[in-house]
């Protein structure tokens, strides 16, 4: 049986086994070809890992697509003090749902790249920052580290190399803002989980206060793919400024929801109309959030040729993001929508910055409003001022990221807004 | 030969002014050297910048996005605009965003007049502000101690959790919640009851959340005069502001000194003034039982005490809250009379408190101003430490009896029974003070001008913030006006020249001058000879 829907245009290099019990224990991983990566890094030498992983141009999978290798460099050469690599398995942007799979179908796949990216950085312990709510996910990662152990792959001699790879497993308390990273960093430390101010930056002075990297869980999953076949192999698929695949976690109006892999620049229309199998029968598509919650909206004449690339979303007038999908047909309230979206904000504000803590309580406000019919015109205006008051004005970009889906949806539904304000009608079904 | 940039300065311009200071100066400090007021909440020179109320935000050319001005160092060569459109339009951005919340109780708000809520948004907020929402309400709560905190008007600058963390290494405070649920809250049931320095948190907090429970409602920022003081609880010597209104003293705070306090004072010696407000004081010059005016009690001390010469040696009891020019002035008379002892007794704490964040203040033991002083002047202390006993030499002695500030609260009615004269300098009636036929009014701390040495060794002034009571003198004014009575120069009219004097006959003094001590303070010329605690 597929896992819930899979389709043949897939490129499963990543997500092959989910689905696959079997490819959870270290027995059933390594039948499958596991761990035959981690021998051969340490048989290249981290330089070469470093440079393979910069070869194959993979972009961190956490939201911000910085290139994976460039961040590896900025650790410094010699170790002089502990370095630390974190794996964010902190998944909580809405309509994210990749990492926990890669973690519950694979969990070797990830220690795997875990323990690569630990070997090239030089970080003896890492940590995994697990989401709260991840339960089942926390106890098959936490079995499969086990077995690791117990198989000598972790450890003080990780597979008899002579170098010390410790992977330990944090579970967080639920909060979206200890996925940023420097909030991570606070929570793990067991401080109150806000981000820090940047600089420093974590190669400098990350958790503890000592070098460290922090990448996404699908990022570092697909470092032994890269290890094993090389930077070049990567590069077939994907584009020449995104290589290789991407899960994309599509959501909302589709018959088929779920997590495909794709190579990155597929058109974003194929994948709701073709790979998703379409909108339910009579609808029409309205739009489309092609990266997480935080990224813009896009109406749907800017999903027509949008590709699902860096550079594609980023030319249609949004953002890649963690590639999380959500699609609304024309029974969408976007009014409700958007005020549900930017309530999370403000729910998972950590509160430091006053345009984030107050601004993102304050648009929430005004939307539910407007939503129930009390709103007046001024407040369009009201709301595109705050939002661009909440833009680059704050420790990190969870503010931007509540602003965005007001802005944009203002732009490109204002008719929406003004007919739920001047007659309380609602589009769509509520 | 061309210039040399000074590698250990930088040199930008701000505001298009060109400033030039140490390397890894933030550009608020730079901005603040220059006059250049900078607007933010959550900075505090006494602690971390934690860079989050995006107040000081400024503009600097090529950057991308506006800089916290607060924890972004100087460059060479930078160009910062800290009034440009987009800096001033997020201040007033980040003031509107205050107020979404804040409850405006202005007219029941103890901070309203030194708020700096009112201050900012009265300066660059909005004339009208947009929000029509509901506010959210947190209301009051008692957080032990001296303090009340008012949620609601908390603008989140994490000061006070900061202060016990950093500075008071007493973590208990905290932000609980998130967003803009985010609230203070203490850990425990107890909250700061017991925190020996808490009450700083009251100072530091930039609008009316956290407010003194023991000031709240007592007066308005405004009718409040503020004069340049010193605590007189113990010989760490804060430098301090005494608030006045209605000749009471309201309320002390800390005033600024690196070398010293820093930004801080103790609960113990902010709160330990109600006795400069006592009412029971003497008031009129007495002599044998009758009020005289000064000239009169002044001609017939020094008569007494011209009878008196010879008659064996002084013994003289002096209060360690007495100035240098009380203590210099009474040394000076009793040499002039032939010699003799002078007693001082002092309150002693079981430990010093210090405080962990700035190690250099503490509590000391000697709970009393001026020890240093009365140890200058070669006095001798006797007494338990509840400054009690050791007078028994004095209490009986039978020459002549001079007894200045010490209220003598252990002893009898028959004190000084037996002297040839019994001189009383005092501020309280007091039953010791019965048998003697002096009882001079002289004032407090608070109602005159004069200096003291703390621990260190540093000369600090002190001013008058109150009127003294109906006839009260110096002390020094009356000691210097029985020395001119006596043929010992001019009776001193001013206290500068009160403090020359003293300095002339005091080696550790000689050379400081009691303009430089100005409000900050001097060491006194050989610290090595005061002896250590
Ligand atoms: C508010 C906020 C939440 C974030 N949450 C996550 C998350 O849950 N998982 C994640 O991998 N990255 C998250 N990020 C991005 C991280 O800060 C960081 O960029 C990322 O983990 C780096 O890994 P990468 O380079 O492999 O993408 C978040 C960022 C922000 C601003
Ligand atoms: S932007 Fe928001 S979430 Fe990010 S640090 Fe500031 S208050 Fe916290
Ligand atoms: S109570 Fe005062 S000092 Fe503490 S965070 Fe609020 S405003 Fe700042
Ligand atoms: S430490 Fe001493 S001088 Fe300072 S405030 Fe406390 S009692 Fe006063």
């Amino acid at each position: 049986m597929a896992y819930p829907y899979t389709h043949p245009k897939e490129v499963r290099l990543l997500s092959r086994y989910f689905g696959d019990p079997g490819a959870r224990s270290l027995e059933g991983w390594k039948a499958r070809g596991g761990y035959q990566a981690l021998p051969k890094a340490f048989e290249m030498g981290r330089d070469r890992v470093i440079e393979e992983v910069k070869a194959s141009g993979l972009r961190g999978r956490g939201g911000a697509g910085f290139p994976t290798g460039v961040k590896w460099s900025f650790m410094p050469k010699e170790r002089t003090r502990p370095h630390y690599l974190l794996c964010n398995a902190d998944e909580s942007e809405p309509g994210t749902f990749k990492d926990r799979e890669l973690l519950r179908w694979t969990p070797h796949q990830v220690i795997e790249g875990i323990a690569i990216a630990a070997y090239a950085i030089q970080a003896e312990q890492s940590y995994i920052y697990c989401r709260g709510e991840f339960f089942e996910t926390t106890q098959v990662l936490a079995r499969a580290l086990e077995e690791a152990y117990e198989a000598g792959i972790l450890g003080e001699n990780a597979m008899g190399s002579g170098i010390r790879i410790d992977i330990t497993i944090h579970v967080g308390a639920g909060a979206y803002i200890c996925g940023e990273e420097t909030g991570l960093m606070n929570s793990l430390e067991g401080r109150r989980g806000q981000p820090r101010v940047k600089p420093p930056f974590p190669a400098q002075a990350g958790y503890r206060g000592m070098p460290t990297t922090v990448n996404n869980v699908e990022t570092l999953a697909s470092v032994p793919y890269i290890t094993l076949h090389g930077g070049e192999a990567y590069r077939a698929y994907g584009t020449d400024q995104s290589p290789g695949t991407k899960l994309f976690c599509v959501s909302g109006h589709v018959r088929k929801p779920g997590n495909y892999e794709l190579p990155l620049g597929f058109p974003l229309m194929e994948l709701i109309e073709d790979v998703c199998g379409g909108l339910r029968e009579g609808r029409r598509l309205k739009a489309v959030i092609p990266g997480g919650s935080s990224v813009p909206i896009l109406s749907a004449e800017e999903c027509w040729d949008c590709l699902l690339s860096y550079e594609g979303v980023a030319k249609a007038g949004s953002q890649l993001g963690c590639a999380s999908v959500i699609v609304m047909d024309d029974t969408t309230d976007i009014v409700k929508q958007v005020r549900r979206m930017v309530g999370f904000y403000a729910h998972e504000s950590c509160g430091q910055c006053t345009p984030c803590r107050e601004g993102s309580a304050w648009m929430e406000k005004i939307l539910r409003r407007i939503e129930e019919g009390r709103g007046t015109e001024e407040d369009l205006d009201t709301l595109m001022e705050v939002a661009g008051q909440m833009e680059g004005t704050t420790i990190c970009v969870l503010s931007d990221s509540a602003a965005a889906p007001v802005k944009s949806s203002i732009m490109k539904f204002r008719d929406e807004y003004l007919a739920r304000i001047r007659t309380g009608e609602r589009v769509g079904a509520a | 030969m061309s210039q040399q940039p000074n590698p250990q300065t930088v040199t930008l311009t701000i505001d298009g002014r060109s400033v030039t200071v140490p390397k890894g100066t933030t550009i608020l400090r730079a901005a603040e050297m220059v006059g250049i007021k900078i607007p933010h909440y959550c900075y505090h020179p006494g602690l971390s910048s934690p860079a989050m109320c995006r107040l000081c935000l400024v503009e600097v050319e090529g950057w991308p996005k506006l800089a916290p001005s607060c924890k972004t160092a100087v460059a060479e060569g930078q160009v910062v605009h800290t009034d440009s459109e987009k800096a001033r339009a997020q201040r007033t951005g980040v003031l509107e965003f205050y107020l979404v919340n804040h409850p405006l109780d202005c007219p029941i708000c103890d901070q309203s007049g030194e708020c700096k809520l009112q201050d900012y948004v009265f300066a660059e907020g909005r004339v009208h502000g947009r929000s029509r929402e509901p506010k959210r309400v947190f209301g009051r709560d008692d957080f032990g101690g001296d303090v009340l905190f008012y949620g609601d008007r908390c603008v989140m600058c994490t000061r006070c959790v900061r202060f016990m963390r950093e500075v008071a290494q007493d973590d208990r405070l905290c932000v609980v919640e998130r967003g803009s649920r985010s609230v203070i809250d203490t850990f425990f049931e107890k909250g700061l009851e017991g925190s020996p320095f808490a009450g700083n948190i009251v100072d530091i907090c930039p609008v009316g959340a956290l407010v003194s429970k023991d000031f709240l409602y007592k007066a308005r920022a405004w009718d409040l005069d503020h004069t340049p003081s010193v605590c007189p609880s113990c010989s760490q010597g804060c430098n301090i502001s005494i608030h006045t209104r209605d000749n009471l003293v309201q309320r002390l705070k800390p005033r600024e000194n690196l070398e010293v306090n820093g930004w801080w004072m103790c609960d113990y010696g902010r709160f330990n003034y109600e006795w400069m407000n006592r009412r029971d004081r003497l008031s009129v010059p007495v002599v044998g039982g009758k009020a005289v005016g000064w000239s009169e009690a002044v001609n017939s001390l020094a008569e007494d005490l011209r009878a008196a010469i010879g008659q064996g040696a002084v013994r003289a009891v002096c209060s360690p809250l007495a100035s240098n020019e009380d203590m210099g002035f009474l040394r000076a008379l009793v040499d002039v009379l032939g010699g003799g002892e002078i007693y001082y007794r002092s309150r002693r704490a079981p430990d010093e408190i210090v405080l962990p964040g700035y190690p250099i203040l503490a509590r000391r033991r000697d709970l009393a101003p001026n020890v240093r002083g009365a140890e200058l002047q070669g006095m001798i202390r006797v007494g338990d430490d509840e400054a009690r006993g050791g007078l028994d030499q004095v209490a009986s002695h039978e020459g002549i009896v001079l007894v200045l500030g010490d209220p003598l609260l252990d002893q009898g009615e028959d004190f000084g029974g037996r002297a040839a004269v019994y001189v009383y300098f005092g501020t309280y009636p007091s039953v010791a003070a019965g048998r003697a036929r002096f009882v001079l009014p002289i004032t407090t701390f608070a109602e005159s001008e004069g200096t003291w040495i703390n621990v260190q060794g540093r000369v600090q002034r002190f001013w008058p913030a109150l009127r003294a009571p109906g006839e009260a003198w110096p002390a020094w004014r009356v000691l210097g006006s029985m020395l001119a009575a006596l043929g010992e120069g001019p009776a001193p009219a001013e206290a500068h020249v009160a403090f020359e004097r003293v300095a002339q006959r005091t080696p550790a003094l000689e050379g400081i001058s009691y303009r430089d001590i100005g409000t900050r303070g001097v060491m006194v010329r050989e610290p090595a000879l005061v002896s250590g605690d």
